[in-house]
């Protein structure tokens, strides 16, 4: 078990397995916001799902729509249930923030693999591997 | 010091800003305040300030689609009511005169209803990219939390207004707190420039300012550009080139050498800086016309035009008559204002219109199969090359005119 403190950009508490993705993420174009699917094709981790999932990679790119499309998942209920950023800008974090989903930036994700168990409470993030 | 809000929260809020934020003041005020804070965080805010005034972009339904309008559904239906003034961004259609213009039904309701929503929250539904015309006007050093990138450059670099480059959900969290996380352009040592461009080109058409933008936004990035050898600028001149560089780099910021008021008060290059010559314009006018001789449709009003250009391009139309539409966009008040004056009558008497609340950037115009669009935009070539796909034809105020009256492009 690992534990690591990051910044805060959205208070919560939240647990979950891991989806890791070493690249930038749009939201917009990148994730279907009905089914949660990541749709990009040059994402490394293309065709899973986001749903439920505690949902990692380095920080967002693209429109600033992103934001509404992380609110439209959380509304079709398949958005991830955390963000973990190794370094978060405007469109991710304000697109956690309206959709209620804990989120924690400045963490060291290279530590991180799909499959992991996370637990998020607050700025802390505790890791078992799975 | 007042006390540290919540464990990984670097800024310092007041007693007032936390219980905000601890959702003491309700759901609408705790979500605006998270989003302040998380945009602090992440730029090393100390602090929120007050603002004076906020434009909020995220108008056009053609960017915001039906996610956004849920998002901004939510704020309404609990009770969000702004507390800094706050105008709006253009739309995506003529809000009166949609049908006429040939907008699909579809896609007017919606906008109207986004319209709608932002009014309820108490913002002035204003729609328009020059909020500095209609009285949104902050003075020199004032702090604001401004969206749009045009109007942005505009306040901070002719009036001297300080303000970050807002998203449309950032301007909106910041005009419901009537603050703004204290980083960047707020602060004196931010707004140094980091690159000098020496002008050497020969600065003669209206359109040669939006030509120099593309080069310097293109040079600097998201640098501020100090200019030198400029003539002496017309209002327009200085909305064109800070739209111009907008587009082109993501430039909010920028120095003219004895015009611009921060450029007439203090030193305001930075000690290291970069310094470019422009001897001319020639690249800049080859990246921006890229379209056929014939021209479809001529657009002016990217930013909205004010009452100068409409009395200018209504002089240049008076007793002729448009062969290819001629679309010059501004605001409801602006528009209303040049009718009383008369030159909405010259102007639509030509053929051309006098096209309110939208612009070619934001208004579904892929929907009209036009190939080649003339306009004296920079930014509008910009957008209507990428997001609108068509091509472009770019000139100064008399070349579109010119443009509109044969149907041909001639340099």
């Amino acid at each position: 078990m690992t534990e690591f403190t990051g910044r805060l950009i959205k208070k919560g508490n939240a647990s979950g397995k891991a989806l890791v993705s070493r690249k930038p993420l749009s939201f917009l174009g990148g994730i279907d916001p009905k089914t949660g699917n990541v749709i990009d094709r040059e994402s490394d981790i293309y065709g899973e799902s986001v749903a439920g999932k505690v949902l990692v990679f380095p920080y967002g790119k693209g429109s600033t729509v992103g934001s509404y499309i992380i609110l439209w998942l959380k509304k079709e209920g398949v958005s991830p249930t955390a963000i973990i950023n190794e370094s978060s800008e405007p469109i991710v974090c304000v697109g956690a923030i309206i959709s209620d989903i804990p989120m924690v930036d400045k963490i060291d994700i290279s530590k991180i693999e799909t499959g992991d168990d996370i637990i998020i409470e607050g700025n802390k993030v505790t890791l078992s591997k799975g | 010091m007042e006390g540290n809000i919540a464990v990984g929260v670097n800024m310092q809020l007041t007693k007032e800003e936390q219980s905000i934020y601890d959702g003491e003041q309700g759901e609408v005020l705790q979500k605006a305040m998270e989003i302040l804070v998380a945009l602090g965080q992440i730029y090393d805010a100390e602090k929120l300030i007050p603002i004076k005034s906020v434009q909020v972009a995220g108008v056009s339904y053609k960017n915001l689609g039906r996610p956004g309008i849920e998002f901004l559904e939510w704020w309404v239906e609990h009770g969000a009511d702004v507390k800094a003034f706050s105008t709006l961004n253009p739309a995506g259609i003529d809000l009166k005169r949609w049908k006429e213009l040939g907008f699909s039904e579809d896609f007017s309701v919606n906008q109207q209803y986004i319209v709608d929503l932002y009014q309820k929250m108490g913002i002035v539904p204003t729609c328009t990219c020059t909020p500095y015309e209609l009285g949104n006007l902050p003075k020199f050093g004032d702090h604001i939390g401004w969206s749009e990138s045009s109007a942005v450059s505009f306040a901070n670099s002719y009036i001297g207004a300080r303000t970050n480059r807002e998203g449309g959900p950032s301007a909106l969290a910041a005009a419901l707190i009537g603050k703004t996380p204290c980083y960047g352009y707020h602060l004196d040592e931010e707004r140094m420039a980091s690159s000098v461009f020496i002008v050497d080109a020969k600065m003669t058409r209206d359109s040669d300012f939006g030509a120099l933008g593309v080069l310097a936004g293109k040079e600097t990035k998201k640098g501020i550009p100090y200019f030198r050898g400029l003539p002496d600028m017309m209002s327009y001149n200085f909305k064109q080139l800070g739209a111009s560089m907008a587009a082109s780099g993501s430039v909010a910021l920028y120095h003219v050498d004895g015009q611009t008021p921060e450029a007439r008060t203090r030193n305001m290059i930075a000690e290291a800086n970069e310094v470019y010559a422009i001897e001319d314009l020639k690249d800049a006018y080859a990246y921006l016309n890229t379209g056929s001789e014939k021209i479809d449709l001529v657009s002016m009003g990217c930013p909205h035009a004010s009452m100068e250009e409409i009395m200018i391009i209504s002089q240049m139309l008076k007793g002729k008559s448009v062969k290819v539409p001629l679309w010059i966009t501004t605001s409801q008040a602006t528009a209303c204002q040049a009718s009383s004056y008369g030159y909405k009558d010259v102007i639509e008497g030509s053929g051309a219109k006098l096209i309110t609340d939208t612009c070619m950037v934001v208004s579904p115009i892929e929907e009209f199969g036009y190939d080649t669009v003339a306009t004296n935009s920079a930014k509008g070539c910009y957008y209507m090359q990428s997001w609108c796909k068509v091509r472009t034809r770019y000139g100064g105020m008399r070349q579109c005119v010119d443009a509109a009256l044969t149907g041909r492009w001639s340099e």
